[in-house]
């Protein structure tokens, strides 16, 4: 089959591998239709995800058909399915809890040693990414081996197109739970740093859930629009005080939940955050985090703080004293898919949430390469790439 | 405006050498930097070290407390080294007793365990070694409670000088079972020594902490995790 596979810093490359089998008894073949690009595959791209290979295939965003399944899957041949990008047993404590991203049983043996050590406990197996999280090949590609296939992957209705419900892979529970996360009052006002597919769906699910404003923050003109057709106020980063702006647009209370979309690879010129970058680049100190430090200081006393972007190791210059003194409530975490998928197909199905108005641009898996590079250094117009393997042009 | 060009300490040396101390403007090499810095730093961790002595409350005598012995600061007990590990697996104690109790189960989630044979009251276990090397441990069962707990020890023509305990207990809240194993051994001397303590020095508490995850998938999943997309990889 042809996949997409990491190879080092900035160069991926689709090349052919074997195709999966069935493996595990629970194991099912997905035949991909769509797959797409997140931002948190650009940390990989950037090379700042510790763990990854040279020839590991990449990939969590993805859906298809069942082509196979092993004796114990539930899924028949011919299903069309989306995947939570998480992998999950469902049949341990944090499973039976809803915790998916926590489950115990989908990371190997010998790759739960590592996050050990970094995090005190492994987290669970998640698709196309570092092996400290398992290390299972992705979904950039013809195929993928689903493990636990009788309790991820969500069977699709006839009618509904894949660009509709592909983003329920991740993204779209991804934003909502951030949303979620902000224990959201009627009329509160929401912050959401970082207008990429996760915070575009963050603004929407705020509203879903009763916001009364959501401020949106961005530097690329193009995202900041999407995030204003969503209905949020923006602000660009580049042009206005940012915590000055929050303020002013919060009645001087500030905002009472605050959602960090960015993650580890926080950009712009701030002091802080070239020190970041740098200790990045050098290896020393793994996370930039420029946005996160920002939203401390902006949201309101005794507020939410809510963290969807990814992190991955230390950080220095962290606001503690803010979090502490102003009482703040944090809540965090790789999404548990599994939890929303349901809710969130019947909430695509009754046309509450728009999910395609993101999708920027849509690539045959040979032009991967292309998609992650304009992905990455041409944020404003590049704002959600979807990959169709199998087909030659679009 | 002041400008580099004219300002005296900016001004290339005649010689095409740096300038030493005692011309005119001092600027310091990296290494006296380091030194200085080094010494400073030494100075501040003496005074701290100072600080702590002279204001910590002191303890002179410490009771026991309940906290398991392998997780003592002191690694070794006599001859013995011990390495334990307990996981909570969501299985009925009797259901994981019966399994671990049939000991032909165990190379199912033991991966360096090739074979287990019982002739009478003896169990012989072939454990892969590093080196494409096999040894043999002959154990005999010490205690045996029906859905508790299991411990042997080995007996004369043991390769290894080793016991072990594995315990199951109901785990709070409905969580299922804590499943203990502790395995105490002497790492045997000589030529054998040297790669039994490669194995074993670093390698039990890996294994076994691996082997624990491995049971616990097996148990609750019915499968044990790979990330390999073909059977033969």
């Amino acid at each position: 089959m042809r996949a997409l596979t990491w190879q080092g810093k900035h160069d991926v490359r689709v090349e052919t591998m074997p195709d999966p089998e069935i493996v595990n008894p629970r194991d099912a073949i997905i035949k991909v239709t769509s797959t797409a690009i997140c931002g948190s595959d650009l940390h990989l791209y950037d090379g700042v995800i510790p763990g990854v290979l040279a020839g590991d295939i990449l990939g969590h965003e993805f859906m298809g058909e069942v082509v196979e399944t092993g004796p114990k899957s539930t899924l028949k041949k011919g299903q069309r399915v989306v995947v939570p990008f998480t992998i999950s047993c469902g049949k341990c404590f944090f499973c039976e809890q809803s915790l998916y991203s926590a489950c115990d049983n989908s990371n190997p043996a010998d790759k739960q040693d590592i996050s050990e050590k970094l995090y005190g406990h492994a987290m669970s197996a998640l698709f196309g990414y570092s092996h400290l999280t398992g290390g299972y090949p992705g979904g950039q590609a013809e195929y993928v081996r689903v493990p636990f296939s009788d309790v991820g992957p969500i069977v699709i209705p006839d009618g509904m197109d894949d660009d509709e419900v592909l983003f329920l892979s991740d993204i779209l529970p991804t934003g909502w739970m951030a949303a979620e996360n902000c224990d959201i009052k009627p009329g509160d006002t929401v912050a959401v740093w970082g207008c990429g597919p996760v915070g575009l769906f963050a603004v929407q699910s705020a509203f879903v859930m009763g916001a009364g404003k959501v401020i949106a923050i961005d530097e690329y003109p193009g995202r900041l629009a999407l995030a204003r057709k969503m209905g949020a106020e923006v602000i660009d980063f580049k042009q206005t005080n940012v915590l000055e702006a929050l303020m002013e647009m919060s009645g001087g209370m500030g905002p009472d939940a605050v959602i960090d979309a960015v993650g580890m690879e926080a950009h712009g010129m701030a002091p802080d955050t070239i020190l970041d970058n740098i200790k990045q680049t050098v290896g020393v100190g793994a996370d930039s985090a420029h946005a996160l430090r920002e939203a401390i200081m902006a949201v309101r006393k005794g507020g939410r703080l809510s963290i969807p972007g990814v992190y991955g190791g230390f950080l220095d210059k962290f606001p503690l004293g803010a979090l502490m003194e102003k009482g703040l409530q944090v809540r965090t975490g790789q999404t548990h898919v599994q939890r929303y998928t349901k809710d969130l197909l019947r909430r695509i199905g009754e046309g509450e949430l728009d999910t395609t108005f993101m999708i920027s641009h849509r690539l045959p898996l040979e032009e991967a390469a292309r998609g992650y590079e304009s992905f990455r250094f041409n944020q404003n117009e590049w704002t959600k790439v979807v990959l169709k393997p199998g087909t030659e042009t679009i | 405006m002041y400008s580099d060009n004219d300002d005296p300490r900016f001004l290339p040396s005649p010689y095409g050498a740096p300038r030493r101390y005692d011309e005119g403007s001092y600027r310091p090499d990296r290494g006296t930097t380091a030194v200085v810095l080094g010494l400073g730093v030494l100075a501040g961790a003496a005074g701290y070290a100072w600080y702590q002595a002279a204001t910590r409350n002191r303890v002179g005598h410490r009771p026991p407390d309940d906290a398991p012995g392998r997780t003592s600061r002191q690694s070794r007990y006599g001859n013995y080294a011990v390495t334990g590990r307990t996981v909570t697996i969501n299985k009925p104690r009797a259901e994981l007793y019966r399994f671990w109790r049939s000991f032909q189960n165990l190379p199912q989630f033991m991966e360096n365990l090739h074979d287990v044979r019982e002739v009478g009251d003896v169990t012989e276990w072939t454990i892969r070694a590093p080196l494409d090397r096999e040894v043999t441990v002959r154990t005999r069962i010490v205690q045996d409670v029906e859905g508790e707990m299991i411990s042997w020890r080995s007996i004369e023509g043991s390769d290894i000088d080793t016991e072990g305990k594995v315990t199951f207990r109901d785990a709070p809240a409905d969580r299922g079972t804590e499943v203990e194993a502790i395995i105490a051994y002497v790492p045997p001397a000589g030529e054998l020594g040297r790669w039994v303590a490669k194995a074993f020095q670093a390698e039990p508490a890996i294994q076994g902490r691996r082997e624990l995850r491995r049971l616990k998938m097996l148990m609750e999943t019915g499968e044990i995790a790979t990330n390999a997309n073909r059977k033969t990889a």
